[in-house]
């Protein structure tokens, strides 16, 4: 028998009984389209949060002061031991590396930030011209902190644009002097509302210099300091060469822990990933599910179409050729269940698109081939035995049934 | 053409044996025309489906243009019954979803034919047949008869040499079961090979050799004195 032949005979017989295919279709897309929408929901969670880490650059090291780790011993070898501060002098050895682009101290504190009548409490950052490149933030207007020696304590700031929008309403913030805590700065900037940022919302923040922060928050000390590694594969040396040089400096006392950006966005990827396939797991549960109801409507169609299987082999056919016929027709109903359940899955992730534009939302490829193939794969496994049990069956009892 | 060796056939039914067919010989030449009749349970549809090698006996030998076709592979007999016999069943037997043409084509689809020159020979079978304008209806779009017309049809396609049919007449009012009987009639004078079974006399004495069967055993087998 040609294969056309064959693919023909299969689809007659789904002319024969629509409902019964309706249905099979229908258990086999519902089980295609809950792997790909969830699936790509999975993928879009891991693509946001993996999106969200890298707009903070990828070749970020955060130098945090202390050292995160469970050591044993007497606790009285402790007392009196205090991790030692990270100091602005910390920062500057950290610049005459090659490796190292740029670095930025950070400090942060909080305080009341006022513009004649209007005051309100804010967070305040301490740091360098640096952080802006740093975070890949941006400006709305005028400029960020001038660039020139951390020590110095400018009287300038630059704000967010919800304390903008607070202090100054409508009237322009350029040049204003506004008073945070004791001192006054001149507003020289305004930041753009950034995207996305995880963390502190830039758009509630007032930057100051660092020595101004200091001096504002009364300490020497430093919250933060971050170092941007030349590239991205030096990252590893560079995290070891940062705590070397600390190390040192702290007489010989390894007390600041380094993370990494990459390190956590791994770790979140690889978290994001496993949902994903867990998700994609439970989902293909409903693809087992259509195939049992295949095998269950096949053996029906064999029983009912016993006659027929035994006019075929009156007519000469093997009974390997009545395999082939019911294995095309249970590979065929679920390849078209599987494409309609791509087709009506596309159509969800299109229709949560709309809703949630800024969600990065798409099928893996690799769901999408896996969902087809375990479709077929499904339904030529449960279709083997209604089509093995059609194909032994004898002519003579199989004809005089009727 | 058709050599039957003492051919047995037993079926299990239970714990009993039952003894479809014993010790049967049989030796039929082409171009013959053949009844087998006798009252039901007599062993005659057996017969008839070992000879059109849809079933296997228990023992004998079998050969089929001298060749032994008890040894044969189940995918060969199949071959055999696609190329050399052709049935006509009480039933009709036509797969209700395929029209008339469809249902003729069959066989040569199986043959695995090219779709053009299968039309040719469709249209040109059921003309012969003379249901040429019913070629694209249902079979529940047809009457008895013209069922079975389409089912001889479809038993001739292949051209064999030898039509087996069971009670073609059985399910046909009397004037399309004549008209029914005059078509496979005709296919003798063609040169081809007609085995009817039958239980109805009048069917069976057209026949030029009659056999009759009784528990499993042939009891006679004559010749129509014209």
């Amino acid at each position: 028998m040609r294969i056309t032949d064959t693919l023909k005979f299969s689809l007659s017989t789904f002319r024969g009984s629509p409902a019964r295919t309706f249905l099979m279709l229908l258990a086999m897309s519902i089980g295609v389209t809950s792997v790909v929408a969830l699936t790509a929901l999975g993928e879009g969670a891991r693509r946001y949060v993996t999106d969200e880490f890298s707009s903070l650059g990828t070749s970020l090291l955060i130098v945090i002061p202390g050292r995160t780790e469970t050591t044993g011993g007497s606790p009285s070898l402790f007392i009196g031991e205090t991790p030692r501060d990270l100091t602005l002098d910390d920062a500057r050895a950290l610049l005459r590396y090659s490796s190292i682009r740029q670095v930025a101290p950070l400090n942060i504190g909080s305080a009341p930030v006022s513009w004649k009548q209007r005051e309100r409490e804010a967070p305040v950052i301490g740091t360098t011209a640096e952080f802006l490149t740093i975070r890949h933030w941006e400006m709305a207007q005028g400029s960020f902190l001038p660039a020139g020696d951390p020590e110095s304590a400018g009287s300038v700031c630059v704000i967010g644009q919800n304390i903008r929008n607070e202090l100054f309403g409508a009237s322009s913030a350029l040049g204003e002097w506004i008073r945070i805590g004791d001192r006054r700065f001149r507003v020289i900037g305004v930041l753009q509302s950034a995207g996305r940022s995880i963390g502190i919302d830039s758009q509630d923040l007032v930057i100051i210099p660092v020595a101004s922060a200091q001096a504002l928050f009364n300490t020497s000390s430093l919250f933060r300091i971050f170092v941007e590694a030349k590239d991205r594969d030096e990252l590893s040396r560079v995290e070891a060469l940062v705590i070397k040089t600390i190390k040192e400096r702290h007489q010989g006392e390894e007390d600041i822990t380094v993370v990494s950006q990459n390190a956590v966005l791994a770790t979140f990827d690889k978290i994001f990933r496993a949902l994903t396939l867990t998700v994609a797991g439970i989902a293909s549960v409903s693809l087992a599910v259509a195939g049992v109801l295949i095998m269950n409507v096949m053996l029906v169609s064999v029983s009912q179409r016993t006659p027929e299987i035994g006019l075929l082999k009156a007519l000469g056919a093997p009974d390997r050729q009545i395999l082939v016929l019911f294995l095309t027709e249970a590979a065929m109903l679920s390849l078209f269940g599987a494409l309609i359940g791509l087709i009506l899955g596309e159509l969800g992730i299109w229709v949560m698109i709309l809703l949630y534009p800024s969600f990065p939302l798409t099928a893996p490829i690799w769901a999408v081939v896996s969902a087809v193939s375990v479709a077929l794969l499904t339904g030529l496994v449960f279709g083997a035995l209604p089509a093995r049990r059609a194909a032994k069956l004898e002519p003579v009892q199989a004809l005089s049934r009727r | 053409m058709i050599q039957l060796d003492h051919i047995e056939r037993v079926f299990q039914v239970g714990d009993q044996k039952v003894h479809a067919l014993h010790d049967v010989g049989l030796k039929v030449e082409r171009g013959e025309y053949l009844s087998i009749m006798g009252p039901s349970g007599s062993g005659k549809s057996t017969l008839l489906n070992i000879i059109g090698l849809l079933d296997r006996p228990s023992d004998g030998q079998y050969f089929l243009d001298d060749k032994d076709v008890s040894l044969l592979t189940e995918k060969e007999q199949a071959k055999t019954r696609r190329e050399k016999i052709g049935f006509v069943f009480q039933f009709f037997h036509l797969v209700p979803r395929l029209t008339a043409a469809e249902n003729v084509e069959l066989p040569l689809v199986l043959a695995g034919m090219m779709p053009g020159e299968r039309k040719q020979k469709v249209s040109e079978v059921l003309q012969a047949m003379g249901i040429g304008d019913r070629m694209h209806h249902r079979p529940e779009q047809l009457s008895g008869g013209q069922r079975q017309r389409v089912a001889i049809a479809r038993a001739t396609i292949m051209q064999p040499t030898v039509i087996l049919a069971d009670e073609p007449t059985g399910n046909l009012d009397r004037a399309s079961g004549k008209e029914v009987v005059e078509i496979l009639e005709r296919l003798v004078d063609n040169g081809l090979t007609l085995v009817v079974v039958t239980h109805d006399p009048e069917l069976g004495q057209r026949a030029k050799r009659q056999i009759k069967m009784v528990d499993g055993s042939i009891v006679s087998d004559t010749l129509r004195s014209v």
